[in-house]
């Protein structure tokens, strides 16, 4: 970490979707603001900037965090990964699939944050029962879906990545 | 059942994959928020902490000198109108004078967290920090917070200026009610002198707010041309084009609004908020300037839905007929006047087929946010109160619920609130639908430990049409590109997509649907009292035949002879036959342009109907219910993309849980809004609810080709009488105020049990 002259503000150098990324961050700035504003990432929304609606949700060294929460000088050294990685050049990501096939989206705003909270759950639950997923899921808030084809797009996913595997 | 045209749909009813999904699972759409502009300075906004206070003075010199701050506006930097009227928007027509003092206060703040200035910085917090140099001087003035007490006699004011609207003319004394609307027919007198049983009760509902995910955004660059372009997330960009230009005093000709992706809106983005003060920075500051809200501000400074009470008295003879309904309905305007009170008195009457009805609302201004559409608007709160009497009616006639509606259900031919008779509608259908479900023919099993209960209630909403235009353009690849002049909220792209596919005979995949900015298609009325599919998709449809008609003349005129259509889709001359995008080819080598603009106004909406059968447990012990089967039946006209439509009927119907459950403002007593978070304003999560059953029913709407009626709005409606009936059948209390948070039921079931011991005692 390297300090500036200005404001206190430092260098901070993290892995952002696998690729070694340095940015400038004041200590009062938030991980999504830097995701956001700094590397123009702006897959994670705001919806609260207090932790309870889950829109900014990304992964920090492989566990599900709300970005909003987390101080972007935190993040030194880390990984993150967010919604922008999950797809590659030959295709989307079997969740991001399964949302597509269930219709799993409205205004899709909320979207981004229950991919990458998806994921987290099926990295380490790769059969969760309804429960589970709305257990896993309390933490992110959809105000169009009433949540029905959204558990119904996690379980599709959970079967695909297990086909898969 | 007739359905027209049914039959041979290749497109229609069928499940292609929406065309912005993509966008929509990898980020890369853009939103309100992430607007963004070069050299863009951020902009915040002051808000009032006093629910009820005159400004004595603002000094803002301390904020215009803290570094960053490039300007500082407050309301003397807006124009300051004399009464001229909006334009009218779904929530009816308002003086212009009381939409610019909504944006910035003049004299007074009215509610807590009315705006008061804003500020222009280099970065947010600096604007933020800017915020809290700004000094304001209030005297404070007393403030009433129920629309109730607001009605009374020596209330508190809020408008000196405000006189009850009747029929057209004005009262002659100062007062916080607004208007005064009646709707009546036939002789409710001599309807209840018929009755065999009259049930009478009342009710309360809470301010709720819509809770849309994104909160509001305004990116404004003003040009020194002085051009205006705004770049927004809205419900119709037309609407805030008009709106700003009125504000503004500017000419709309030079203000240009890109509509960006909308995160949620359900009626709350049908008008300008922040726009007016990106735009007025950005004037003043001479760079763009982007202006956020963050949550609490959404909560405290938008316009939530009104608080209401309800008076309703229903007549019936032994047999299970209605023989007349009356009802009071308040709905509380917020600060300013205009809410949805006419659709709330229209829909607590257009349930059932009813000779003697009398409904009178009154529009009622207090210390709260000026409300806006939400859902349906009003539709929930009457039909809350009506739904709960009904229930009631049938427990104490012995009656089943679903058989006492069939029995009295609106048809075609029944009388609406203006006296005017319905065309076909579903209610009938609706109901025999829910009594042939699995859900209501499974009889509920009670378990230990929480009493289970099952509920019933119905629900209308009267849909509107207007005006919408679309573009549609043949490309030389044989797609076509769509420019739709209505905000996609919720997925209508693809449902209006879908509507020229069919009409031209392509799949709905060969459609691009865009929506452009103001400047690059007709007007069209905003995206909002579920209008969007139903009008946009039928000009869509029109602009489908236009295009094939464009075809087939460029095709005759190249082959020198007539063509016509063939089936599976291509064209034929006497000597020659090719496919839809080979015909696309040899016009676009011909430079033979096939471009379609429909402008049309809709004549009349399919009005809807639907029915939620609910199975909930409550737990005495702690008064918390939990919804545990849920079955929303609903007459949609014509299903055009099944899987939006189950959606819309899912996103209503848990909202509508919510506003029974759940969602309320909470006021102290000095008016400070308390529960300005997602924490503590508590919607459902996936963990308070359960699958939603959809049943669609299709009572196609003969004003429309495809019978296609609004589906967005109407699935809010039943959800909170259905609720509160299933808590009476589980624990036998009647919950009429909402929401039934855990202390109201515990509370309500202590009162309980306190007189069955009375009771016992006797």
């Amino acid at each position: 970490m390297t300090e500036s002259a200005d404001g206190g503000a430092e260098i901070v150098t993290a892995t952002i979707n696998g690729e070694v990324r340095s940015f400038v961050a004041e200590p009062r700035h938030s991980l999504l603001e830097v995701l956001r504003d700094g590397l123009g990432l702006t897959g994670a929304k705001e919806g609260c900037n207090n932790g309870n609606c889950g829109a900014c949700s990304v992964l920090l060294d492989g566990r599900l965090v709300n970005s909003c929460l987390v101080l972007a000088v935190e993040v030194e050294g880390s990984t993150v990964a967010t919604v922008e990685g999950l797809a590659t050049p030959g295709g989307l990501h079997p969740i991001q699939e399964s949302f597509l096939a269930d219709a799993a989206l409205q205004c899709g705003v909320c979207t981004p944050g229950f991919i990458v909270a998806a994921k987290a759950l099926l990295d380490v639950n790769p059969s969760p029962t309804e429960h589970d997923i709305r257990w896993w899921l309390a933490g992110n808030l959809c105000r169009c879906t009433g949540y029905d084809k959204i558990v119904r797009a996690v379980q599709g996913a959970a079967a695909a990545l297990r086909q898969g595997s | 059942m007739t359905e027209p045209k049914t039959n041979g749909h290749t497109v229609i009813g069928t499940r292609p994959r929406r065309h912005d999904a993509v966008d929509k699972v990898t980020g890369r759409a853009l939103y309100g928020v992430d607007a963004r502009m070069p050299n863009m300075l951020h902009g915040r906004v002051l808000r009032s902490p006093h629910a009820h206070a005159r400004i004595l003075s603002i000094d803002t010199s301390r904020a215009e000198a803290l570094p960053g701050v490039r300007a500082v506006i407050t309301a003397k930097d807006l124009p300051d109108p004399a009464d001229v009227m909006l334009e009218s928007n779904e929530q009816g027509s308002a003086p212009l004078r009381y939409k610019v003092l909504n944006m910035l206060a003049r004299d007074r703040v009215l509610y807590h967290g009315h705006a008061v200035a804003a500020v222009a910085a280099t970065d947010a917090h600096t604007a933020k920090l800017a915020l809290d140099l700004i000094d304001v001087r209030y005297e404070l003035l007393p403030a009433v917070l129920d629309g109730r007490e607001a009605m009374r006699e020596g209330a508190p004011l809020l408008l000196p200026e405000l006189r009850t609207e009747r029929g057209g003319a004005f009262g002659d004394r100062p007062t916080n009610v607004a208007s005064h609307i009646t709707y009546a027919e036939g002789d409710v007198e001599r309807g209840f002198a018929a009755a065999d049983l009259i049930v009478e009760r009342e009710f309360t509902t809470a301010t709720v707010h819509q809770g849309y995910i994104e909160p509001h955004a305004a990116t404004a660059s003003w040009g020194a041309n002085g051009e205006l372009v705004i770049e927004c997330a809205s419900q119709g960009h037309f609407v805030i084009r008009d709106e700003l230009a009125d504000i503004l005093q500017w000419p709309p000709s030079k203000i240009r609004i890109v509509p960006l992706e909308i995160g949620g809106g359900f009626g709350g983005k049908t008008t300008v908020w922040l726009e007016p003060h990106a735009a007025v920075l950005s004037r003043k500051s001479g760079r763009p300037v982007k202006v956020t809200m963050d949550r609490a501000e959404v909560l405290m400074g938008t316009g939530p839905a009104a608080g209401s009470y309800e008076r309703v008295k229903i007549g019936v003879t032994t047999a299970g007929r209605i023989t007349a309904l009356e009802c009071e309905i308040m709905l509380e305007a917020g600060a300013f006047p205009s809410s949805p009170i006419d659709p709330a008195a229209i829909c607590a009457v257009g349930l059932y087929d009813l000779e003697n009805f009398r409904v009178d609302g009154y529009d009622v201004v207090v210390n709260k946010p000026k409300t806006t559409a939400y859902r349906a608007p009003g539709a929930p709160q009457s039909t809350f109160a009506v739904e709960s009497v009904v229930d009631e009616v049938c427990e104490r006639l012995r009656m089943d619920p679903i058989e006492f509606r069939l029995l009295n259900a609106a048809r075609e031919g029944s009388l609406r609130a203006d006296g005017t008779r319905f065309r076909r509608i579903g209610m009938i259908e609706c109901l025999e639908a829910a009594r042939a479900s699995d859900h209501w023919m499974t009889p509920l099993v009670q378990t230990k430990g929480v009493k289970r209960g099952r509920g019933v209630g119905a629900g209308h909403w009267i849909n509107t049409s207007g005006q919408a235009t679309v573009n549609a353009r043949l490309d030389a690849d044989g797609t076509v590109l769509l420019l739709e002049g209505s905000v996609d909220i919720g997925g209508t792209r693809t449902a209006i997509a879908m509507q020229l596919a069919e009409a031209i005979g392509i799949p709905a995949a060969d459609v691009h649907p865009f929506i452009p900015d103001t400047s690059s298609v007709v007007h069209s009325r905003l995206t909002g009292g579920s209008r969007t599919a139903f009008v946009t998709g039928l000009a869509a449809y029109e602009a489908g035949r236009e295009l094939q008609r464009m075809m087939l003349d460029g095709l005759t005129r190249l082959w020198g002879a007539e063509a016509r259509r063939v089936a599976g889709g291509g064209f034929a001359g006497p000597e020659r036959q090719v496919s839809f995008k080979d015909a696309a080819r040899l016009l676009a080598a011909a430079r033979i342009e096939c471009n379609a603009v429909v402008t049309l106004k809709a004549p009349e909406a399919g009005p809807a109907y639907a029915i939620n059968i609910a199975d909930v447990e409550v737990d005495e012990e702690t008064g918390k219910t939990r919804v545990i089967r849920y079955t929303a039946v609903q007459d949609v006209g014509k299903s055009i993309y099944p899987p939006h439509v189950e959606g819309q009927i899912h996103g209503g119907t848990a909202q509508g849980i919510g506003w029974a459950l759940n969602e309320g403002y909470w006021y102290d007593a000095e008016g400070h809004l308390r529960n300005a978070t997602l924490l503590d304003y508590r919607m459902p999560t996936a963990l308070d609810l359960p699958m939603i059953e959809t049943i669609v029913v299709e009572v196609p709407n003969p004003k429309h080709p495809y019978g296609v009626r609004g589906v967005g709005e109407i699935p809010i409606v039943p959800p909170l009488a259905t609720i509160a009936n299933a808590i009476h059948d589980a624990v036998g209390v009647r919950m009429a105020d909402l929401p039934i948070t855990p202390s109201r039921l515990a509370a309500s079931l202590a009162e309980r049990d306190a007189g069955r011991t009375v009771g016992a005692g006797r």
